[in-house]
């Protein structure tokens, strides 16, 4: 008994050990350690754009090493990777920064917003030339029926349907206090993503949506938006924000996109979401075609110096201009997303496993522990998977690390549930047969005990892996990648092929994982085990 | 060899074993006789030092059985309980060898005693490969006597060895166990709540009742013995089966139910 619990404890402590390894291999490609430059992006498709244009200016710099960190998440989520330096730059909008990081929504002047970034390594590009503001969006013709043209004409309308994203409805500049300001009616409000209250406008399920001002799907769903005739809404400028030892590390690269203020205006920027939301072409190929009128070149990453480089970059942006169709998209995602989603599922069920199994052996040993254990993993269960993973971002930043450790926390549970039920559902004449043999305790634990529970405690680690291949999904919203990735991407473009390239890997590697388990039934349960009862 | 001293076992309130003193000498075997609940198989497993005694003390073969003795002292006790309490992950061989295993005798000796006792318990040296849901009922429980026998204790505990077994092959194998307690002069406590099957397997009998010894003897004093609850216990057994012949023809269980707990 004492030895059990010896050697949970010490096998707990080697996976600690391991797991603190997997953290530090991981944090060793934090920036401070590496050379290039990642620019990062919100989930949307106008971040996505801006993103690609920088990562395109900066290559034409000659900056050898840039990438595009997809879709990370939402405000919070980008300027705190942007704050722990896992990406160095990253397009933002004033009134976002002045409200949602500084919280003081008075101070969107840009001057303000540069004094209070700078002692946080901040700094702030000049405006590019649009401003991005929220509006309401209604149908066009509910607009003409009702003569809707400012925000003022809904103030008492209490017949309207609101579907508004959940981050216009939370934050303190947004609906709450528009409402207050316009005497709007709050008896019908409710949180819709974005992609998808367009739709709903179209359906006729909802009246109202709040919308972007550079919306590329306004025109699209013929929507009016209705002028802030009081001029509620702060002053979105778009700029790019950047730290200041990427400017320094990548001068050149940095001024370059520094050099990208002034450059657009709210209608090209639009005409260039609806070529993605719309026509169906890749960010890149959009962001290129961009610079190339821009700057009247050959080329969108051909504007530097090398002139044979900038007709290939050309060509692979044509041959790439449309997005791939779903069948070689799905292989497409396999190939690229497969590893990682393999890693953030293998990883975090392995540790669940190596902590998991011992962690049930001791709460089946001891009851008072055992129903701490096993209550303080059903707590944990039942925290959605997304908010565990938000969870860890203020310990562990965003990527890979938080995502594996909420995988890991999250998979406990079954595994530590039936390791429990499988211990005890072993008769009693068999403990008591293996106790007046005069077995030592680790003797029966390994040799009766675990065996005779080997099928429930195998039952748990399948669950709890099929439950992290479905997890893993979301961890693409914290930036970790994965199946995940197109289906966030496919969310905010309201591409369903795009989800399908996510949901369909992801659903194949559940059945594939059912199917391993399969094999690892007949190899891990004894065959004692598998006989059918005998008859005597 | 086994010696019980004022044992007291209490289940929460109820008292299962009330003050009981019991000595067995050496290569006596005894069998205990009751009615379910008499606290007769829990006699066996504060032997085995499974329970601990409330009050009273327990020794086996010279020690005293305390938690810290316990693993020692099962070491010297072979135990078999009903349908054998195979383990079903592991083979007949397996089972068998299990502690010696753990022991880490070496493999021909391993080999010659599981082959040795498979003669001593007739069973067929086939059977041994195979897992118990492979084995019949009585090939089950021919295991399980190998098992306990297999380090060669002193002692042997048997909890309703025969109990699941249908009746001629009940018949056959306390025919063979008469033989082995013989030929191995072990010291033998069986459990049963069968007459003829104590009357057959011991030289003594014990009768309990409510956690109290009624009466010990051999048969032929419970027969005539003038305390009540032992004469309706005879007469109830001897209504359904007036035969002392082994071969006995109606359950273990049935017997039993005739008694006063029923």
């Amino acid at each position: 008994m004492r030895l059990a619990v010896l050697a949970a404890l010490v096998a707990l402590a080697a996976m600690l050990a391991g797991l603190a390894r997997v953290g530090s291999a991981r944090a060793d490609e934090r920036p401070r350690d590496r050379p290039g430059l990642r620019i990062g992006s919100k989930r949307f498709t106008e971040s996505y754009i801006l993103a690609d244009i920088a990562v395109s200016v900066a290559l034409a710099a000659g900056e050898a090493d840039v990438s595009h960190e997809e879709g990370l998440g939402g405000t919070a989520i980008v300027f705190r990777a942007l704050e722990e330096g896992s990406i160095d730059a990253y397009p933002e909008y004033t009134g976002t920064l002045a409200e949602a990081i500084l919280h003081a929504p008075a101070s969107s002047d840009l001057p303000t917003l540069r004094q209070a970034l700078a002692p946080r390594g901040i700094e702030i590009s000049d405006p590019l030339g649009f401003d991005n503001t929220y509006a309401l969006a209604v149908s066009g013709a509910l607009a003409a029926q009702r003569h809707f043209t400012n925000l003022s004409d809904l103030a008492g309308a209490r017949d309207l349907r609101l579907g508004l994203s959940p981050e216009f409805l939370g934050r303190s500049d947004g609906f709450p206090a528009l409402a207050a300001r316009y005497g709007l009616s709050t008896a019908s409000v409710q949180a819709m993503d974005h992609g998808l209250a367009y739709e709903a406008i179209a359906r006729g399920s909802i009246d109202v949506a709040d919308a972007y001002s550079t919306d590329a799907k306004i025109a699209r769903y013929g929507l009016t938006l209705l002028a802030d005739d009081r001029h509620f809404f702060p002053s979105y400028q778009a700029v790019y924000l950047y730290r200041s030892d990427a400017a320094r590390r990548a001068p050149k690269a940095i001024a370059a996109i520094r050099a990208l203020a002034g450059t657009m205006d709210r209608a090209s920027i639009a005409a260039l979401n609806a070529e993605v939301e719309i026509d169906g072409r890749t960010f890149t190929s959009v962001a290129d075609e961009f610079i190339r009128v821009r700057t009247g070149g050959a080329g969108g990453q051909g504007s530097g110096s090398d002139a044979s480089d900038a007709s290939e970059a050309s060509e692979a942006s044509e041959a790439s201009e449309k997005r791939p169709a779903l069948g070689p998209g799905i292989l497409t995602t396999i190939r690229t997303e497969g590893p990682r989603h393999l890693t953030l599922v293998g990883v975090s069920s392995f540790f669940a496993t190596l902590v998991g199994v011992p962690l049930g052996i001791f709460a089946q040993r001891s009851r008072r522990i055992g129903r701490v254990v096993v209550g303080a993993t059903s707590v944990l269960q039942t925290i959605p998977a997304l908010a565990l993973l938000c969870f860890f971002i203020p310990l562990l930043g965003t990527g890979t690390k938080p995502a594996l450790l909420a995988l890991f926390v999250y998979g406990l549970l079954p595994i530590v549930r039936n390791t429990v039920a499988g211990l005890d559902g072993i008769a009693p004449a068999l403990r008591e047969s293996a106790l007046a043999l005069g077995l030592g305790p680790w003797t029966r634990l390994v040799r009766i005990e675990l065996p005779l529970a080997s099928r429930t405690i195998l039952a748990g680690i399948r669950t709890s892996t099929v439950i992290a291949v479905g997890g893993a999904t979301l961890a693409a919203f914290i930036g970790a990648g994965g199946f995940g990735a197109p289906i966030t991407t496919g969310l905010n473009l309201d591409d369903t092929n795009l989800i399908l390239e996510g949901a369909i890997p992801a659903a194949l590697l559940a059945v594939l994982v059912e199917g391993v388990f399969t094999l690892f039934d007949r190899t891990l349960i004894p065959k004692g085990l598998r006989l059918p009862p005998a008859a005597s | 060899m086994v010696i019980l001293d004022g044992v007291e076992k209490r289940f929460g309130v109820r008292l299962v074993v009330s003050a009981i003193t019991l000595t067995v000498p050496a290569r006596a075997s005894i069998a205990l006789l009751g009615p379910s609940g008499c606290g007769k198989s829990t006699l066996l497993r504060l032997i085995l030092g499974l329970l601990v005694p409330d009050r009273g003390r327990v020794s086996v073969a010279g020690t005293l059985v305390t938690p810290d003795t316990a693993t020692r002292v099962r070491r010297q006790i072979g135990y078999v309980i009903q349908d054998g309490g195979l383990f079903p992950h592991l083979t007949a061989r397996e089972n068998v060898t299990l502690l010696a295993r753990h022991l880490r005798w070496e493999k021909p000796r391993l080999e010659a005693r599981a082959a040795e006792l498979a003669g001593l318990v007739r069973l067929d040296a086939a059977a041994l490969g195979r897992y118990p849901a492979e084995l019949s009922g009585g090939e089950r429980q021919r295991v399980g006597i190998m098992r306990a026998l297999m380090l060669d204790p002193p002692v042997l505990l048997l909890d309703e060895p025969m109990g699941a077994l249908d009746p001629m092959v009940r018949a056959r194998l306390q025919r063979d166990l008469k033989r082995i307690f013989a030929e191995l002069e072990k010291t033998v406590i069986l459990v049963t709540h069968s007459l003829d099957e104590a009357a057959y397997l011991g030289d003594e009998v014990v009768l309990m009742r409510d956690g109290h010894i009624v009466q010990r003897g051999t048969m032929r004093d419970l027969e005539r013995s003038d305390d009540a609850f032992t004469r309706e216990f005879v007469d109830a057994q001897r209504g359904t089966q007036p035969s002392t012949q082994p071969a006995a023809q109606r359950e273990p269980s049935g017997g039993a139910s005739a008694g006063p707990d029923a």
